[in-house]
């Protein structure tokens, strides 16, 4: 086994809520939906209306320039509404299910006899395909393409995140199948990222990929680090990724030729009754998930609902769906409320990385944060903060502002290629005049991705 | 606060666009906010944000500047009645006399204060107005420092002027706060150093009322301060500087001695370091390079030995003049100064260097320490190019390794 990499920078949030170790089963859902926007340079078009009846791992959606790149069912029954924005933009296919939960059947053989063009057509044609995301920009990848090498991350170090190790204690069988086949897409090596803390772990003893150890605060669970200090990824490479999760249904597939989407998620956050595990099939409705579970509000008080963490993930609706890639949800309260001087107050309850707050002093405690932005958009005026948030050689100031300048050469030399929107996340949590960083560094994405095309 | 609120909904819509007071929106905008942190929640990206922001920022660097500020109130009315003969040096400090000078000090620092914060608010309100921004909190820190770099007995529409000329041309021509490129502080001492010298140089301006009548003055006493009399033994080639008022290293570091207001006391310098250095504000890696450039530089002239003010004990330059307060308070802007921390090194090393050459070398600008921050102010952004691109060649470096 490979030596430890330790990570230095980052930060951990220690937040309320966090699930305990028991997994509930939750009863089908009534409702389950895909929605388009989860999957990175899909360009949706219908392959299904209202009214159609589907199984699971029937397509429904197909993209208009890549038409093999199809998005699936994850359950059966039938396609009770198509719900558009504004243009017609198609937001949620919503699929009510029969309660029989009958599978699309793909011919599938032992993956030793699999070749690498029979198990791409095989997760292509299931919408497994959608699982396996690219670096650089972050974006489901070309089947084309043939990634120097793939990375797993097998630990998530988010504020609130699931324990992937508790979460797949049964799935070691499905994750070395989901190893084999991957090992067949790449000419290169097919890398697994776990926590050097937890020797015991399912992760750290399944075989089919190198293994490598990390330590640290997050964002060291990020795959990004983890390419980082590995191998990094140099101009034209391209690398692909998988969620450790997802490799677990990408095997369970591989092995029956069913898409079972049956995914174990935390139910997290300071607003949830009793945070613990549950399992569900993705795209369950939230109302389903949730029902139940989120403390009762006082009058004037609401809370926010986060398909995935509090630092990257998307705000959901009650009546809407977990994300095609979530592995958690997370329930906070909203911070619509003024506070009188609160710049000048001791804000003993309140969270900052900087040590101008207490917080530093208490370094045990639990937060219970808000949504409140905590100031106003100022122009950048700190230094030194953001570079301890990113472990990477990677002057995230420096990248952000040649993304704002719009300087193509500019945001490829320092290092655009290498990092998405969860690895500065944490710059965008600490920074003072309130950025959107995360927004920002998706724009230079598309803008390379334009210009490059 | 309930009721404060309600007060602030009630009037707010005449300050929106179509309202009554629309032009004062910013103003408006700003007073709001110092009172309340609005209710704004994220719609992007991370959900949660880190309780910091500017204004709290600020706020530390406000706190640190306390001692100074206090210190210097105290120092303005001692000096002044040490010259005209109603304290002795010899005097015991009681709290009578504390009370006196402070209380002589505040009243003539006060305005000065009042005059830097109207002028340099007023500006800012009328930029963020017009350019559709939020006021910066920057001010609040420029605001603070522009009186704590003068003479007490600088005329006020000095102030005035000098502190319209660093906002407009040091900060707002570039874009406002964030975009500028020298600190605006600095900038307002230099106009005046510059453009009205006698103000703000010689022996006499450091202490209130010395420069307006000259009779009742104690002749034992003068107002030159350690850095005049550095000047002064290199001008006559003196082989010993001659310490005015027979002060010592330790009165310097009390910061008992003639000055600018807030830059006499090392100690309380000190003071705000150690608020600004826990607190993680300002770089330490500015700070402490600073010094050390200074000391080092002290010592390499020591070794050189030429003049008196090279024969002079290394560590004498980190106390006198504006050393301290610069290393401290100037060098470590996070806008004008590098933004690497390789950079910083660098930067804050070369500010020390070039304050204590400037000191030892050309005793025709005995504060280099304005000088020499300025200067590296300008150096930053070309530090900082290196030592960037200096990254993106370990990224090229790497490609063409993978290549072969």
């Amino acid at each position: 086994m490979s030596n430890v990499i330790r990570i230095k920078k980052g930060l951990d949030i220690s937040l309320e809520g966090a699930a305990t170790e028991s997994i509930v089963q939750l009863p089908l859902a009534d409702k389950y939906a895909v929605k388009p926007d989860d999957f990175m340079g899909f360009t949706p078009k219908l392959l299904v209306k209202q009214g159609d009846v589907v199984t699971a791992g029937s397509p429904l959606l197909f993209d208009k320039y890549r038409p093999e790149w199809v998005v699936t069912s994850p359950v059966s029954g039938t396609v009770s509404l198509i719900n558009r924005g504004e243009k017609r933009k198609i937001l949620e296919v919503v699929v009510t299910t029969d309660g029989k939960n009958e599978f699309k059947e793909f011919p599938v053989k032992p993956i030793r006899d699999l070749s690498r063009e029979e198990i791409i057509e095989l997760l292509l044609g299931s919408g497994l395909w959608n699982f396996i995301i690219q670096r650089p920009y972050g974006i489901v990848a070309n089947p084309k393409d043939q990634p120097r090498s793939i990375f797993i991350s097998g630990f998530d170090t988010a504020p609130l995140a699931p324990d992937m190790n508790f979460i797949l204690k049964k799935e070691a069988d499905n994750i070395e199948a989901g190893l084999e086949a991957l090992a067949k897409l790449t000419s290169g090596s097919v890398n697994l990222s776990v926590n050097a803390e937890g020797e015991t772990g399912v992760l750290n003893k399944v075989k089919g990929a190198s293994v490598h150890r990390f330590e640290g605060p997050h964002p060291a669970g990020n795959v990004g680090v983890q390419i980082n200090h590995i191998a990094p990824i140099n101009k034209g490479e391209i690398v692909w990724t998988v969620d450790v999760q997802n490799l677990a249904i990408f095997g369970r597939f591989i092995k029956t030729g069913k898409v079972d989407m049956t995914k174990t998620i935390a139910v997290t956050g300071s607003q949830v009754e009793n945070p613990q595990y549950y399992t569900i099939i993705n795209g369950a409705s939230i109302g389903s998930i949730l029902k139940g579970k989120i403390k009762l509000q006082k009058q004037g008080d609401s809370v926010r609902i986060i398909s995935g963490n509090v630092l990257t993930g998307q705000k959901v609706e009650e009546n809407g769906f977990i994300g095609f890639y979530g592995n958690q949800i997370t329930v906070i309260p909203e911070g619509d409320k003024y506070e009188m001087l609160g710049w000048a107050a001791p804000r003993f309850n309140k969270f900052s990385a900087s040590r101008s707050y207490f917080s530093w002093l208490m370094p045990k405690k639990k937060y219970d944060l808000d949504t409140n932005i905590n100031g106003g958009e100022r122009a950048l005026v700190m230094s030194g903060i953001y570079d301890n948030c990113l472990p990477m050689d990677i002057y995230p100031i420096y990248l952000i502002k040649a993304i704002m300048a719009g300087d193509i050469e500019k945001m490829e030399n320092l290092g655009i290629y290498e990092v998405i929107e969860e690895d500065i996340a944490l710059c965008e949590f600490v920074d003072p005049s309130k950025t959107e960083m995360q927004a920002i560094l998706r724009d230079g994405i598309n803008a390379m991705i334009k210009e490059l095309n | 606060m309930k009721a404060t609120r309600n007060f602030v909904d009630k009037i707010k819509p005449n300050f929106e666009k179509g309202g009554k007071f629309e032009k004062l929106h910013s103003t408006f905008d700003a007073f709001e906010t110092f009172l309340f942190v609005p209710n704004t929640v994220t719609h992007k990206g991370s959900h949660i944000r880190d309780v910091i922001d500017l204004k709290r920022t600020m706020s530390v660097v406000i706190f640190a500047l306390l001692p100074a500020l206090l210190f210097g109130m105290f120092n303005v009315g001692l000096q002044h009645f040490r010259v005209f003969g109603e304290i002795n040096i010899s005097d015991p400090y009681t709290f009578d006399l504390i009370w006196k000078c402070f209380w002589f000090g505040f009243l003539k620092v006060l305005p000065i204060i009042i005059v830097s914060y109207v002028v340099g608010l007023g500006i800012e309100f009328i930029f963020a107005q017009l350019r559709g921004h939020e006021v910066n909190e920057g001010f609040l820190v420029t605001g603070f420092l522009i009186p704590l770099v003068m003479p007490v007995d600088v005329p006020l529409w000095m102030v005035a002027v000098a502190t319209a000329f660093a906002v407009i041309i040091g900060k707002e021509v570039f874009g406002g706060t964030g975009m500028n490129i020298f600190n605006p502080a600095l900038l307002a001492r230099a106009f005046i150093f510059f453009a009205y010298t006698p103000y703000i140089s010689g022996d006499k301006v450091w202490v209130a009322g010395l420069n307006k009548a000259p009779e009742g003055i104690v002749d034992s006493y003068s107002g030159a301060t350690p850095l005049a009399d550095i000047t002064n033994a290199l001008t006559e080639g003196a082989h010993m500087v001659d310490w005015s008022n027979g002060t010592s290293p330790m009165n310097w570091f009390i910061g008992t001695i003639p000055g600018s207001i807030g830059e006499t006391s090392t100690l309380a310098i000190l003071l705000g370091a150690i608020v600004l250095l826990i607190t993680g504000v300002a770089s330490w890696r500015i700070m402490l390079s600073v010094f050390a450039g200074g000391y080092l530089t002290g010592l390499l002239f020591n070794a050189i030995g030429l003049n008196a003010a090279m024969d002079m004990p290394a560590y004498y330059h980190l106390m006198i003049g504006g050393f301290a307060f610069g290393a401290v308070f100037m060098a470590t802007d996070p806008v004008t100064g590098s933004q690497t921390n390789t950079g910083k090194w660098i930067y804050g090393f070369f500010i020390g260097v070039l304050a204590v050459l400037l000191r030892v070398v050309n005793p025709g600008y005995p504060e280099g320490m304005m000088l020499s921050i300025l200067f590296m102010n300008a150096m930053a952004p070309l530090i900082d190019h290196y030592v960037v691109q200096a990254n993106v060649n370990r990224r090229k470096k790497r490609l063409k390794t993978a290549v072969k």
